[in-house]
């Protein structure tokens, strides 16, 4: 059995469900994302046109994140999932480094590395991931890739030709396909990354990985006294400096 | 390529979240900058040892572990504080998972060190006899083994390389940044051993002969012209990856990393070299000190650009 994840971009519509199942099911905290959806404005005006990119995990087959986790926090699972342990991850950042689809996060409560499981858990006890439930338009599409009669394989059959995965050149065999995609959605390069240029926020890059409020010494010190600034509340002051605008810039 | 789609599609990003900057920082490059110190001045330690008698070099014996000792516990230290669980270290004991480098690095590091520990302990102990007093079993267990020292430094001269290597392994690992892809990181980081291996040296060197001095002056030209051209090779001739010249294109550009790099080659790579050419027949232990101090700083500024920079593109 091998997982697979697909997602049809000529059906998604950019409603931002699946982000939203993801980060309640999940439990994500504020400043972090397992699954997101990028709208890229694609022309010019008139001739324009939106495009929507769920981007997660690609569960590679190999997976660099796996390679490079120096104590086993990041491992496969039997059905192909890259699962993490987060109570091994000793917070080295090498798996953020590795993944070269930026889907790792260092999750700013528990100060550790964290991503996309493909909603391990709910599989576990026979249910679909979060995201595939909540998606109105049925676009995400999730299921055993080596099974020629599952639903997900039959898709790929069908749309044979106009099936693409991200990066194929760095050679991680994704089990994350896309139908409908082009260069310009799915290659981070092919698009325009303007900073403060957006519909409804910045796009920005942050200041900060992990928590905000944990410097240095917190580090040490966490285990002894606690730090309890770490809820969502301590990310919720977007004025205090937590996101510069000088970085990125493609 | 990618640039001609951009200016025929007019694509740009309208709605996204926030993307991380830059995650290995400052102290990322201290701890490869503290390490090249650490197994450089080993890697030209030995050599100098082997190539001169013992008057010639008085103190290297004790004084090279001794630095390599600090520099050595520099790198381990900003290793675990840049740890996000500092006290999950020991995991990397407890759970090695060897197909990572920052394991077997981690591994290898922790050995060296503790050789590096007993040689210098050993190198003290018998440069200074009245080290530890009479009573000091340390002191007194190193003296009466002092043969210990020349059994195990050649395993540690022969450690020292792949612990200086390791990071280039790291960073080949980290295939999401693909200007460290490049197989010259292997040698990038063997060159700045030596550059910062023999600057620390020279910085303590004042009682040496001045043929030993002539020697450091010419490991110094060597690394520094050698690691220059291959920054410049990388810079402006070698075919990449559309990644690795969007990533060179934040020094192309101009701005604050393309003044830090520039700054580094300058002051740690060009100036170095005729300072210390300049010091290979009349022996100026101040010109070839300035030289040293110049190129420790220009190598941490060099080294803190190319760390920089990659983490700076979107990866999705």
């Amino acid at each position: 059995m091998k997982l697979g994840f697909l997602v049809d971009l000529n059906l998604c519509m950019g409603c931002k469900g699946c982000e939203i199942a993801c980060k309640v099911e999940n439990e994500v905290p504020l400043s972090s994302w397992r699954l997101r959806v990028k709208y890229i404005d694609i022309g010019s005006f008139p001739n324009t046109s939106r495009s929507f990119t769920p981007l997660r995990c690609n569960h590679c087959e190999n997976a660099p994140c796996e390679r490079i986790c120096p104590v086993s926090a990041l491992h496969y699972l039997e059905n192909g999932i890259v699962n993490i342990d987060s109570s091994r991850c000793i917070g080295c950042a090498g798996c953020m480094m590795a993944c070269p689809y930026g889907a790792i996060y260092m999750d700013p409560e528990t100060n550790t590395a964290d991503k996309c499981t493909y909603c391990a858990h709910r599989i576990e006890s026979g249910m679909m991931p979060a995201c595939v439930v909540a998606c109105p338009v049925e676009a995400n599409i999730f299921g055993d890739v080596e099974d020629e009669h599952s639903y997900i394989s039959r898709y790929i059959m069908e749309h044979q030709g106009n099936i693409q995965v991200r990066k194929p050149e760095k050679h991680t065999n994704p089990k994350h396909y896309y139908v409908g995609g082009g260069t310009q959605t799915l290659n981070p390069l092919a698009h325009q990354r303007l900073e403060g240029y957006g519909l409804f926020n910045n796009v920005t890059h942050l200041a900060h990985n992990g928590d905000p409020h944990h410097g240095v010494i917190d580090r040490f010190l966490a285990p002894f006294i606690g730090h309890e600034t770490a809820d969502n509340k301590a990310f919720m002051d977007f004025d205090a400096g937590q996101t510069k605008s000088k970085e990125g810039g493609h | 390529m990618v640039e001609n789609t951009i200016q025929a599609t007019q694509a740009v990003v309208t709605l996204d979240v926030a993307l991380p900057g830059i995650i290995w920082g400052w102290m990322i490059t201290l701890n490869m900058w503290a390490k090249s110190i650490g197994t450089g001045v080993i890697l030209v330690g030995a050599y100098l040892l082997y190539r001169y008698k013992k008057e010639e070099t008085p103190n290297l014996r004790w004084m090279m572990p001794l630095l390599s000792f600090v520099a050595l516990n520099v790198f381990l230290l900003f290793t675990l504080v840049d740890l996000h669980q500092p006290y999950r270290m020991i995991n990397i004991f407890l759970y090695p998972h060897w197909t990572s480098a920052i394991t077997v690095g981690a591994w290898m590091a922790s050995l060296f060190t503790l050789l590096v520990t007993i040689l210098m302990v050993i190198g003290a102990a018998d440069a200074f006899p009245r080290l530890g007093g009479k009573k000091c079993k340390v002191t007194a267990m190193a003296r009466n083994n002092s043969g210990f020292y020349e059994k195990i430094f050649p395993f540690v001269v022969f450690l020292a390389i792949p612990v200086t290597m390791y990071t280039a392994i790291i960073m080949a690992e980290s295939s999401a940044r693909e200007l460290w892809q490049a197989p010259t990181e292997m040698m990038q980081m063997f060159l700045a051993a030596l550059m910062a291996g023999s600057a620390a040296l020279i910085l303590s060197s004042g009682s040496w002969n001045k043929e030993a001095r002539r020697d450091l002056s010419l490991i110094l030209m060597f690394a520094v012209s050698a690691s220059f051209f291959m920054y410049m090779g990388e810079y402006f001739f070698s075919f990449k990856s559309s990644e690795a010249e969007a990533t060179l294109a934040y020094i192309h550009a101009g701005g604050e990393y393309s003044a830090e790099f520039w700054f580094g080659m300058i002051l740690g790579f060009i100036i170095p070299f005729f300072l210390a050419a300049s010091t290979v027949k009349n022996d100026n232990k101040t010109v070839l000190r300035f030289a040293a101090i110049l190129t420790l700083a220009g190598l941490y500024l060099a080294k803190d650009v190319w760390l920089k920079i990659p983490q700076m593109l979107p990866l999705s």
